[in-house]
This record gives C-alpha cells, structure tokens and sequence, in this order.
C-alpha cells in the first residue's frame, strides 16, 4: 500500500464569534476575516508539515482546491503543489484535485500541470473533481452542464498531454483552435489521473470505465458508505464492464491522529477534529450544496426528500464509531487501519494529519508518530491482507 | 365558461404539454421559472376573450427535453418555429419573469406574428447594481415566501403534498432555468442592444412589491422600449397574475383593447 499525506489547509484562526451572523464559512463570510499576516504563517507552516511528511517516509503529499471559505485555502493548488516540488524528494505529488470544468480555459491547467510534472521528473498525480456545490456561485459555471463541462474538459486535457499538436478541439462548451501544450509531460502517456469522489455513482462509472481505468477516491465519509463506494467501483467494473479492478484503482482519505495512548489521542484532536466538522463543514444550505443539474434528478430527489444539509453536532467519539476518522494510541490505529483495508482492499491511503485548529506542534507530532509507528506497517499490506471482491456477497451487503 | 384542453404538439420533434382555451384572437402565455401552476383564475378569465395557449417550454414540466436546447436563444428560436408550426398570426404574447425575458428574446427576432407584448416582473435585462433576486442561493421554501405580498398564497403553496410528478417535475423546472439563467443571473448582457426591434405595442406590468424582479426594471423597461406603457399592479408580489388576477386580467385587456385593437 502506498500512503499520502493530505491537507486541507484551512483556515484555522477563524474568529469563532463569525457565527454570530454567518450560518457558514463557505462562499459568503466576509474576506475580512481573512487576516494576510496569519495566512502568510499558515501557509508557510502547511507547507512546511507536507514536506516533513515526505521526509519521514510517507509515499506521498496531497492538496486540493476549494473556492472563498475558511475550510481549504487552496483555490489554486497548482500554487502549492509547485511550492512543494523542490523539497518533497521522490514523494508524489498529489493535486486531488483540481476542477478543470470549472474553468474557461482548462488548458491553462493541463499546462500548469505538465510544468508541475517535468519539473519534478514525474511525481504528479493529477486529480479531476467538478468541485462542490458552492464553487458553482463562486466561480459562475453552470451547475445544469457541469457533468458535460467535466468530461469534456477531461478529453481536452487528455489529448493536449498526448497528441502531437497543434490540433484544433472542437467540443461544444470548449473550443479552441490551436491545442499544442508546451510543455507535454514527463510520464507517458501522462501523470495518472485519480477521481476523487464524495460518493456518485456517475463519477464510479464514469472513472471505471476500461478507456480510463482512473483511480477512484472516496473522501471521507462513515466507513460504511467508503466500503459500499469502493466495492461499486469493483462491482460496476466487474458487471458493466467485464473486467476486474486492481486495487491500485482504490484510494481512500480519512483524517488520522495518534497520541501515546488512545485517551490522549482523543483529549488532543477533540477539540480540532469538532471545531473541523462542526464549524468547517455544516450548515452550507442545501441550495449551496446542491445547486441545480449538479446531481442527477434523482439524487437532487433524495436530498431535497430529506432536506439535507451538513448539520454539525457530531462529537469525536461518534466519529471514530462511525469510522469517519481514525484516532488512538499507534497500535490502535494501525489495527483499525490495517482491519480497514482487510475489508475495503485499497492499495492508496491518505491520511490528513492536520484538521481544523490542530496546531503546529500536535500536526508536527502527529505526523512524526504517524511517520514512525503507523506508516510502515500499512506500507507493507499488499493483495493477500485484503479479504477480496465477492460480486456477491457486496451485493448481498447493499 | 372557457376551460382549457390538454394536448401534446409536436414542433419539429420537439413535443409540447399545451394548455389551450377560449376563443378570439390568439394569446400565447410563456412562463416563468417555476413552472405552470395549472389552469389559474387569470387564465380563465382572459379565455373569455382570447384564444389563450399556455404550454410548458421544452425541458419544463411535461414538455419534451430535446437535445439541442442549451441557452436562452434556442428557446426563442423554437418559440419562432413554434408560431410558424401553428401558423399562428397576430398573437398576444405575454410573458411572466423568465417568460419575459423569453418574450423579448423572441421579438427582437421577429414580430411578424406578434400583435402585442406583455411583460410582467420580467427577468432579461441588468440594472446596475439592482441585481434580480438570486432564486438559485434562496432557500426554495423563501423563496415561495418572497414572491407573494398575500402569505396566504405562500402558505397554500407550501403546505401542498406533491405528487411523485409535480415533484419531478420541480426539480426539472429548477435545472431547465439553471440552464438558460445561470450564468449571467437570469439576462442577456446583449438583449438591451436590440430592444428597439421590438414595435409592437408593449405593455409592462408589475407588482409594486415584487421582491424578485424589483419595480425599478418596469420603469427601466417602460424607458427602453418604444412607446411601452407601465402598470403597476397595488399589493402585488412577483406573481400579479396569481396574486391579483383581476386587476390583472382588466389591464391586460384593457391594454390590448385600447392599443392593439
């Protein structure tokens, strides 16, 4: 198995009395309360926790992209994957992802991506997301051609890294005249490309299919919903496409904290892992969350039926119960991280060492201990410490 | 009594649910983002006068969802086939928010057969810094709340059970309008350009406390195309014709009568 270390990067100083007049940290809090000077030390501290996690071992570093919140401060994380490719050693550099649809001219990021990865001879991984709900306000794409923006953005970028250019592309949200990206890639025929997900069965089937064969990420979620995820991406390649994924095709992210012991474990990310998940998260309105044609009608059905929306109120304990995130003392997460990956069988960890106002010195720890004491082990599960697919039995789980 | 009849038409493969009733010359009715709410008071009392045609636009409600429609502009230009396909002549077109914006895409095209335009708490033009309502950040059930003075009309809304149907087709309403209003918010940056082509008689009405479109577009409105005159309808939201369809159904025929007899 091969394990990343991710980051979020969120804003971590946020003044808490925010919510005094905002529901939420997404789209429409205030900028001012963005304070440059503690950005300028969040970043540099960010950066610099990714690249100790490079240095002590760990397969990989991963960023992402968020847009006008406090929860990700990486609206572009072309900027902080090009900060950590000087210092990351042989480490992966994981942009999971970047919302190529989400832009006018997705060629600028197929260039900035090939730059990424002729800089660092190849340690690129290049993810594609639509990006959430409320990236559909900030950035004014319309959410009703966002699957057909997704996919032809992808075919795009796809033939500017492998066709010899220049050509003209002639989709119907994206046109251009002359394709001829200088520079192409260092790995041919280009950096792999993960799909990482909150769970959609359109992303699954549409990263499944044999012309891609992307790796599939689930975000974190109840371990529940990550094991059900993961086997529909084994099970729709298997039964629609007749052939058998390898695990290589599997990732997962969760967050994880270790401590001496499992009481200091939870005593220590309590109030950091709460702040992330009840502050960070909730409370985006449902009209944010999920603007219209982002889903397809019958998913929109479904949560419009249950009024969804992230409501917050969830304690620590829930959330290792729930196995959304993974705490304790080494032996105990190595257990439940190990048991994770007997049943689920993915072959691609992340793990986010840094949450909420985690701050420096407990992140550095964190990850010094995860580094030492969990890392190598899981390092070393390989096909035969995973139970395998039964086509069966996960449709009998369902 | 003039009820209406229900039928699928079939405009080059595109098939529309079609709402017809009344007899007289020819009115067509073009709705706006939410939907048809069904045959309503004012729809019955202008079929005592007019030969009223009130049909879901395509991808909305129980009208097809043909491949090709991706914009605003291709609505207007079935909206021409539409009229050629029934060879309709001399129709009072009358178009309510999105159906405004809608009208006035399709006369700046065309008014060969157009007699005379209504536009009521129409969306398709910006005033600077007056923004329409975002109705896609609102929470819905607000939403149901801002478009009426009377809370009476919003209570029913909401307290209605839906069907499997009008629930499906709620959810397709909404992603009908997210695609032709998105992105600008519900205008066309280049419609004002061209407004003069409208000449027919144009009537602009609106309710003095419509919270969606604010009153200021029906003077902007009045002002920017020929001759238009503006009514403004007391006590009245986003919606006068549901809210207060006679004063509604008086000025609109009023109107005609008067100007485009």
């Amino acid at each position: 198995m091969k394990v990343f270390a991710f980051h979020l990067m969120p804003y971590g100083a946020l003044d808490m009395s925010f919510a005094e007049e905002y529901s939420s940290v997404w789209l429409k809090l205030p900028n001012s309360y963005f304070d440059p000077k503690i950005g300028h030390e969040l970043y540099n501290r960010y950066l610099d926790e990714l690249e100790l996690a490079a240095e002590l071992g760990f397969d990989g570093v991963c960023v992402n992209e968020h847009h006008q919140n406090a929860y990700g401060l990486m609206p572009s994380p072309v900027v902080m994957a090009s900060a950590l490719a000087a210092k990351t050693g042989d480490a992966k550099i994981a942009i999971l992802g970047n919302a190529f649809g989400l832009r006018e001219h997705p060629q600028t990021l197929a260039e900035e991506h090939a730059m990424i990865d002729c800089i660092t001879g190849g340690r690129l991984i290049t993810g594609m997301v639509r990006g959430v709900g409320c990236e559909y306000f900030s950035m004014g794409a319309n959410p009703a051609f966002s699957l057909e923006r997704h996919t032809e953005a992808h075919d795009l970028v796809v033939r500017a890294w492998t066709e010899a250019g220049p050509f003209a592309f002639e989709g119907k949200h994206y046109h251009f005249e002359y394709v001829n990206t200088w520079p192409r890639p260092y790995q041919q025929p280009h950096p792999p490309i993960w799909c990482p997900s909150q769970g959609s069965t359109e992303t699954i089937q549409w990263a499944a299919h044999p012309d891609r064969k992307y790796t599939y990420l689930q975000t974190y979620s109840a371990f529940a919903s990550v094991l059900r995820y993961l086997n529909m991406y084994r099970d729709v390649a298997h039964n629609m496409y007749g052939y058998e994924a390898s695990s290589e095709q599997i990732a997962w992210c969760t967050p994880a904290y270790v401590a001496e012991t499992d009481q200091q474990a939870i005593d220590e990310a309590r109030p950091h892992i709460e702040m992330m998940f009840n502050t960070l998260l909730p409370k985006i309105s449902q009209s944010m969350f999920v603007p219209p044609g982002y889903m397809s009608a019958a998913s929109m059905k479904q949560i419009f039926a249950h009024k969804a929306t992230l409501r917050g109120g969830q304690t620590i304990e829930d959330m290792i119960e729930r196995g959304v995130i993974a705490v304790g003392s080494p032996d105990t997460v190595r257990d439940i991280l190990t048991e994770r990956h007997r049943q689920a069988g993915f072959d691609h960890l992340l793990l986010m060492p840094q949450f909420g106002t985690l701050p420096a010195d407990l992140s550095e720890k964190n990850i010094c201990l995860l580094a030492t004491e969990v890392v190598p082990a899981l390092k070393a599960l390989g096909e035969s410490d995973y139970i395998g697919f039964e086509p069966a039995a996960a449709a009998a789980a369902e | 009594m003039a009820d209406c009849t229900e039928s699928k038409i079939d405009i080059r493969g595109c098939k529309v649910h079609m709402r017809r009733g009344g007899s007289g010359e020819p009115a067509l009715f073009l709705h706006g983002a939410s939907g048809v709410a069904g045959w309503i008071p004012a729809f019955q009392s202008l079929a005592e006068t007019y030969d009223l045609m009130v049909p879901d636009h395509p991808t909305y409600g129980r009208s097809d969802e043909p491949e090709w429609l991706d914009n605003m502009d291709d609505l207007a230009m079935f909206y021409l086939d539409l009229l050629d396909e029934m060879d309709l002549d001399g129709v009072h077109v009358i178009g309510n928010s999105l159906g405004g914006w809608l009208a006035m895409e399709i006369a700046v095209r065309s008014c060969i057969r157009i007699k005379s335009l209504t536009l009521i708490g129409s969306a398709g033009i910006r005033i600077k810094g007056k923004p329409i309502t975002d109705i896609f950040m609102m929470d819905p059930d607000d939403l149901v709340r801002e478009i009426f003075v009377d809370q009476t009309f919003a209570d029913n809304i909401l307290n209605m059970k839906l069907t499997e149907e009008q629930t499906d087709i709620q959810i397709r309403n909404r992603v009908a309008t997210a695609r032709l209003g998105w992105q600008p918010r519900l205008f066309n940056p280049n419609l004002r350009k061209w407004l003069h082509r409208i000449i027919v008689p144009t009537h602009v009405i609106w309710g003095d406390s419509d919270k969606i479109v604010d009153p200021v577009y029906a003077a902007e409105l009045g002002k920017v195309i020929a001759g238009a005159q503006v009514t403004i309808i007391e006590q009245a939201g986003h919606l006068p014709h549901i809210e207060k369809p006679q004063p509604f159904v008086d000025a609109v025929t009023g109107f005609i009568q008067t100007k485009a007899a």
